[in-house]
């Protein structure tokens, strides 16, 4: 630049400005888009469900009738479904995920953590669909063998939730597949909140004596938000997963209270349904059902995000 | 405890001294947690173990080359492969990545290099929100935006689905690699009188392209294993797609009908096409690794 003469680089610098003006309107534009679309993913689905809100209204939510050829439809069987399989992967992925992010934080170093750390985002990284194979051939009779049919012939009476007939497809199997893929979320997120803790404590405690466990005890316990937002990234997720659970759950939509048998969730009954909607009623129900999960899934991201961001700020300023 | 204060008498030596028992108590404390931690761990590696055993032993048997080049043959007829499903794939995928990396890339650049503080965070948090939205719902938004008012299903409207889906991650692996470059890289360039957009473009965008590119190729492994939002969307077809505004197969939607199906020869197709599948994505995984890795040790120097 320095060789040319004076002239030219005005020249060349009144090029940069009209540059740097279109650039900037560019990227302004590409960074506003993201935005706009979120917003209009929400208002598309409001006004495609239209039809649906004003005929079921707030009752949409509360009926259990699902009958497309009499066109009555209510969302409460998929909404059961899915809040009680997200449920029962966190109740299954909670422990083991904490448990690992403490294995990779407190007690692993070196080319171990590395190759643990490669293997858990390796599993985030296997597609549903390969879990929902996975799934259907190889976890749901293993489990109806195994697992369901045991528990429900020792505890089938005692306990509602375990009743018999245990049947593979199941909430049970659609809750182990979604503990298993949510379990790489949980615990990587857990694992930068653990890392993030400053050493500094780790030291003071055992500087007073405390064991390794307890040690551990001290660091979850300050890093507690932190969990529960990483917990919350996981529910997140396993309330909108779909093809694994469309593949394993056993798509009945009704009730049952036994875990070990089939039920439904909004994602899936969105995936099975949509190409068979004929009608303008059906088909805006569906969008409705997807209405209702996208709201849930955002309302569970967003609290989960606030937490871990916070929980980052605040030990960047300390 | 501070220095110089003396101990109340009630807390003696002897008091402070904790009982045998409770030492004891707590050892074996100590080793019963550790040793859960570590059975937690176990536990977590074992699934994807289980998952990648199965699926080379049960994959492996469908995989040849008639795999690879041939039709689906109808049912009850043997052999045939999933060819077209296969290239479908890479059409839906090299469509949406034509539209969603530049954009991405430049959102990013957005977000880092022009944006105040609170749009920044602003849109940071959009994206984020984004990344966690079932994919299912941008099936439905872009069956709404392209299928509807084309009439038909089409490759571009999976193109469309799996775009919304790549761009939060683009967006955001960008941003974070951006904010690595060092400050001043970019006061250099501007202080030789290089126009800010050739300082982003020739100094910022070069010193991250190994970052960006990371990115790119998270987001096509992203999207090339995504069924949900491809199932209303490009839907399906048993032959090669005679136009892209036609409906076309796709590699992960092949694998749902198939395995789902009650044929045997078509579960054994599933099974190929999931070994396929977790083959691509674990492939563009280890060369993500190596390509993160080889920048943290360049960067460290």
């Amino acid at each position: 630049m320095s060789s040319h003469p004076v002239t030219a680089s005005i020249a060349q610098s009144r090029r940069g400005i009209v540059g740097n003006k279109v650039f900037f309107v560019v990227c302004a534009l590409a960074g506003i888009t993201v935005m706009v679309l979120l917003v209009s993913v929400i208002a598309q689905l409001l006004s495609d469900s239209r039809l649906s809100l004003q005929r079921f209204g707030i009752g949409f939510l509360t009926s259990t009738t699902w009958d497309p050829v009499a066109e009555e439809f209510g969302a409460l069987p998929f909404i059961y479904g899915t809040v009680m399989s997200s449920l029962l992967a966190m109740l299954l992925a909670l422990p083991l995920s904490i448990g690992a992010a403490i294995f990779l934080v407190e007690l692993s170093r070196g080319w171990i953590r590395t190759l643990l750390s490669f293997l858990v985002e390796a599993l985030a990284a296997i597609p549903s669909v390969v879990y929902g194979v996975w799934g259907i051939f190889v976890l749901v009779p293993w489990l109806l063998e195994r697992v369901a049919t045991p528990l429900s012939e020792r505890w089938g009476e005692a306990i509602p939730f375990l009743a018999p007939p245990a049947i593979g497809p199941s909430m049970l199997s659609a809750g182990v597949i979604l503990a298993i893929m949510t379990i790489p979320i949980i615990t990587s997120v857990a694992r930068d909140v653990l890392q993030a803790i400053p050493a500094s404590q780790r030291e003071a405690a055992y500087a007073l004596g405390a064991t390794r466990w307890e040690t551990i005890g001290i660091v979850l316990s300050s890093s507690r938000w932190g969990i529960f937002g990483a917990t919350m990234l996981g529910l997140g997720r396993a309330l909108g997963e779909t093809m694994a659970v469309t593949m394993v759950i056993g798509n009945d939509p009704s009730i049952h209270t036994s875990i070990l048998q089939p039920a439904y969730t909004l994602a899936s009954v969105i995936a099975n349904e949509f190409t068979e909607a004929t009608t303008p009623l059906y088909m805006s129900a569906l969008v409705e059902i997807g209405l209702v999960l996208l709201l849930t899934t955002l309302l569970v991201n967003i609290i989960a995000r606030l937490l871990v961001w916070s929980l980052a700020r605040r030990f960047r300023q300390a | 405890m501070e220095p110089g204060t003396t101990l109340p008498t009630s807390m003696t030596a002897e008091r402070l001294q904790p009982s045998r028992w409770s030492q004891y108590r707590r050892r074996v404390m100590n080793a019963v947690g550790l040793g859960a931690v570590t059975l937690a761990m176990i536990a977590v590696v074992v699934p994807l173990c289980a998952v990648l055993w199965y699926t080379i032993g049960e994959g492996i048997a469908g995989i040849n080359w008639e795999f690879f080049t041939h039709l689906p043959t109808p049912v009850g007829e043997p052999g045939g492969g999933m060819a077209n499903a296969i290239v479908g794939s890479g059409i839906v995928v090299g469509l949406a990545s034509l539209v969603t990396v530049p954009l991405g890339i430049l959102a990013g650049i957005y977000i880092t290099e022009y944006a105040s503080a609170r749009l920044a965070g602003a849109i940071r948090f959009f994206t984020e929100v984004m990344l966690g939205l079932p994919s299912i719902i941008l099936g439905i938004f872009a069956y709404a935006v392209v299928v509807k008012p084309m009439g038909r299903f089409s490759a571009y409207a999976g193109a469309c689905a799996l775009s919304i889906v790549m761009l939060p991650i683009v967006i955001k692996t960008t941003e974070e690699i951006l904010r690595l470059v060092p400050q001043h890289l970019r006061e250099a360039g501007l202080a030789l009188g290089i126009p800010q957009w050739i300082v982003i473009r020739s100094i910022v965008l070069r010193a991250a392209s190994r970052g960006i590119l990371t990115g790119v190729l998270l987001a096509i492994a992203r999207a090339a294993g995504e069924t949900a939002p491809l199932l209303f969307t490009a839907l399906n077809n048993r032959f090669w797609h005679s136009g892209l505004d036609q409906p076309i197969a796709t590699l992960p939607v092949q694998i749902f009908t198939y395995a789902v199906a009650p044929y045997e020869d078509w579960h054994r197709q599933a099974w190929a096409g999931a070994l396929v599948l977790i083959t691509l994505v674990m492939v563009l995984s280890i060369v993500l690794r190596l390509i993160v890795s080889r920048t943290h040790s360049t960067s460290d120097q």
